[in-house]
């Protein structure tokens, strides 16, 4: 089978934010995802676009590429910028560090995209930018009916 | 993002409908500043019962309130947190310095 993926630009404005979640979950629902695996991708990729709003592209509006794609099971999301790039990668890790504490940052931003998917790499270069690779591999369901399907939704929704 | 306020004398409950994240907080926090200017309430009451995302940005924002409120010796709620919103406040540990009913 051929391997499905798609790019998106857009420049770093807030508004776009609830845009490319909504797009990356949108192109993700071809491999079946349940409500859980959607909302954990959702969150992952707004975590991963708001840096690149908040931090990367600090007084300018820059460019951010979202590159999905689809490996069996796995889905594969890049969230990469071209802004100031982070100093120290492990430090911006660490849960609740944030260089911004004045803008309500919580600082865990990373530690959501760690916990949400099974695998976050961050790859950074001061001022050339940064490159986050987020995998989720996507659970095989097998047939349901329409009633366990109505079980499963009203379950997971409440 | 929509937010609608209810006043019951000194408890402000503030229900938030929609997204709340980055953007959506920017535009919350302007607006609910604004109303806890009065220093009449002493306790804020956050209803999420309408909210269908948050993200970190959300804890933020909430943490934010938290600090206007408690420097009038003030407490915050949050109340009807669904699953998928309970999965983040349960993450970040929030429930130790804010009560989630």
């Amino acid at each position: 089978m051929h391997n499905n993926y798609v790019y998106i630009k857009i420049p770093s404005l807030s508004v776009n934010e609830s845009f490319a979640r909504a797009a990356v979950a949108a192109f993700c629902s071809s491999l079946n995802p349940t409500m859980s695996e959607i909302s954990d991708i959702k969150t992952a990729v707004s975590e991963a676009v708001t840096n690149a709003v908040v931090h990367a592209y600090e007084n300018e509006i820059g460019e951010i590429e979202i590159q999905c794609r689809i490996k069996g099971q796995v889905v594969e999301i890049i969230v990469e910028d071209f802004g100031c790039g982070i100093a120290d990668v492990e430090k911006a890790r660490e849960p609740l560090f944030t260089t911004r504490p004045e803008l309500e940052r919580s600082g865990m931003g990373f530690s959501v995209m760690e916990s949400f998917m099974d695998e976050l790499v961050v790859l950074s270069e001061k001022d050339v930018g940064t490159k986050v690779i987020l995998r989720k591999k996507i659970s095989e369901k097998k047939q349901k009916t329409l009633n366990e399907e109505f079980d499963d939704e009203k379950s997971e929704d409440d | 993002m929509n937010i609608q306020f209810i006043e019951t004398g000194q408890v402000l409950t503030i229900k938030l409908r929609g997204e709340l994240d980055h953007h959506s907080a920017d535009e919350a926090r302007v607006l609910i500043d604004e109303k806890i200017k009065n220093e009449k309430y002493n306790k804020l009451v956050i209803d999420l019962k309408g909210l269908d995302f948050i993200d970190s940005s959300g804890i933020g924002f909430v943490i934010g309130r938290y600090k206007v409120i408690r420097k009038r010796n003030g407490v915050i709620e949050i109340i009807n947190a669904g699953k998928k919103v309970r999965k983040i406040l349960d993450m970040s540990g929030i429930g130790k310095i804010i009560k989630i009913k």
